[in-house]
């Protein structure tokens, strides 16, 4: 029932603020990735790469981040192995233990999709990176992707359900979580690639249709944001109390921005172009930071 | 053979002595709490890495201008649910399930990613910084191991904690239950007979729970009830996020080169 709790903080902070934030972007990353080589146009090959290619790094932080917040970080792999029985320690209702698994499947197809891209792209000439790079456009590189693609939704989304999945006030007394971080997710990811995007020409003809699609991901985002301040009920004073309604105030306009450059532009007209994208990659960081600490205040 | 074990702890019997407290740590090795002045006599705060039983001192005010205020003492500890919340979302099986029906945390397995403590519903569970894991009462699983009762029940000189088997324990509740309620006392109630599962350490109080910071049978709830609700959100989320997906990204009358 929400509004009663007598629990114990977890103290998860920084790192996993981060650790939320580069999973978010790099899922989303993937998925706009496939997204765009399964419906998109020829043209927008380019920005397909550019959004593999970011996939992959940003995922290679979030076992690092992971590790780091752990008390005893030498021992991350009992994520993994069970100590007692050397079986694979897997625990379907856990999403703790669901996400660890996530995340080292996703990174299969995260990193075999980076190489894609970089042997597509011919950014570097090595003979078996040009081969995977012709795989992409066949119906195996597809059907690779697809299912890389349901991957990169969980990533992004797991996170959301990992707090949802407690007893802790805010967090427990909602289901929006889960879409509420895979909305956001989508929208960095789209920024994220429309910011890179701007240093290749090759990748920019597809901004028109990535904006776009950060509209609608914004739109999706902004409905969740009201379902789960609806959800919450009795503990909303602590989601908005204090100097917290400072970091929604951010989320606000790394959501609204982007909607008000469409539909009004000539209040926006003065600004850089790579502002809008990252006031929606400061948005998509605000909106975990007062999720995450909010709740633990 | 190892059968299930529980304490019974009376809040009638307490006279908030700390005798338990003192028992726990001598026995187990628990560091001291720093000296500070909280406001009360409970100045232990709460139960966490280095204090696994726990004296709140409820102070209530009443109506009675000679006695402004009414304690009310109750030794908390974990509560060793049978479905237990800290033992559910554990990715690594730290926590196990004893021979006696207990609820314990395997040090040298623990990796101290803390979900135990984000899921356990009554605070028990605390962060050693120095150990780098998860830490809490564990029922004296080494005395028990050697047919002694735990530290607490044996320094207790009231009987406020009572030890034994679960069957037997849960007995003696009912019949001081019925004998408090003989006396006119009838807000007596055990709290932990339905809740999780049943708790293998639950209590004789005189007042809803919520005042002794417990919650209510309604929300005592398991983590796992936000699994379904929570993926099937994000599912219909990824649905909706591939539908707009495919609108904006969808081909407008361009043509296969």
């Amino acid at each position: 029932m929400p509004g009663e709790h007598f629990v114990v903080a977890p103290g998860w902070a920084w790192y996993i603020l981060l650790y939320f934030f580069f999973a978010g972007i790099s899922g989303g990353a993937f998925v706009i990735g496939t997204m765009l080589r399964l419906w998109g146009s020829p043209t927008d090959a380019a920005a397909s790469r550019l959004a593999f290619i970011i996939s992959f790094p940003l995922l290679l932080v979030c076992p690092i981040l992971l590790t780091l917040d752990l008390g005893q970080p030498a021992r991350f792999w009992h994520m993994l192995v069970d100590v007692g029985s050397g079986a694979p320690a897997f625990k379907a209702y856990s999403p703790m233990s669901l996400g660890v698994w996530g995340l080292t499947l996703f990174g299969l197809f995260s990193f075999v999709m980076f190489l894609g891209a970089v042997g597509e792209g011919g950014y570097l000439r090595w003979r078996v990176l040009a081969g995977a790079g012709r795989v992409m456009g066949s119906a195996v590189g597809k059907a690779f992707m697809v299912i890389g693609a349901i991957f990169g939704f969980f990533v992004a989304a797991y996170t959301g359900v990992l707090l949802a999945v407690s007893n802790q006030p805010v967090w427990s007394d909602t289901w929006t979580l889960g879409g509420l971080f895979l909305a956001s997710g989508l929208s960095g990811a789209a920024a994220c690639i429309l910011l890179l995007s701007r240093q290749r020409r090759e990748a920019s003809v597809t901004d028109g249709k990535l904006m776009e699609a950060d509209r609608y991901f914004i739109i999706l985002e902004l409905v969740l944001i009201a379902l789960f301040l609806i959800t919450v009920g009795g503990v909303i004073s602590k989601v908005l109390g204090g100097g917290w309604i400072l970091l929604w105030l951010v989320v606000l306009i790394g959501t609204l921005v982007p909607l008000i450059a469409e539909f009004r532009p000539t209040l926006v007209r003065q600004l850089p172009p790579v502002v809008v994208p990252a006031l929606v990659l400061v948005g998509v960081l605000a909106l975990r930071a007062v999720i995450i600490f909010s709740a633990q205040a | 053979m190892a059968q299930p074990v529980g304490f019974f702890t009376d809040v009638t019997l307490c006279i908030g002595c700390k005798a338990c407290e003192v028992a726990c740590k001598e026995w187990n090795a628990l560091p001291n709490n720093p000296l500070e002045f909280r406001g009360s006599y409970d100045n232990t705060g709460q139960l966490d890495h280095a204090n696994w039983r726990h004296v709140r001192f409820i102070e209530q005010p009443t109506k009675n201008p000679d006695k402004p205020i009414a304690w009310s003492m109750m030794s908390d500890v974990c509560k060793h649910c049978a479905n237990a919340s800290c033992l559910e979302v554990c990715p690594t099986d730290a926590i196990v399930r004893t021979e006696f029906d207990t609820v314990f945390i395997q040090q040298d397995v623990c990796n101290g990613c803390r979900d135990c403590i984000a899921a356990c519903p009554y605070g028990v569970i605390g962060f050693n910084s120095t150990s780098g894991t998860a830490q809490k009462c564990t029922f004296c699983y080494d005395r028990l191991q050697n047919n002694l009762k735990p530290a607490c029940a044996t320094a207790c000189p009231t009987q406020s904690i009572k030890f034994g088997p679960l069957d037997e324990i849960r007995q003696t509740a009912a019949t001081r239950l019925a004998t408090l309620h003989q006396q006119g006392m009838s807000e007596a109630r055990i709290y932990g007979d339905k809740e999780y599962g049943g708790l293998h350490a639950f209590f004789l109080l005189t007042d809803k729970p919520e005042t002794y910071s417990l919650p209510s049978t309604e929300s005592a709830v398991l983590p796992s009830r936000n699994n379904i609700p929570g993926y099937l959100g994000a599912a219909v989320t990824a649905v909706v996020a591939a539908v707009a997906g495919l609108i904006a990204f969808r081909r407008r009358g361009e043509t296969q080169p």
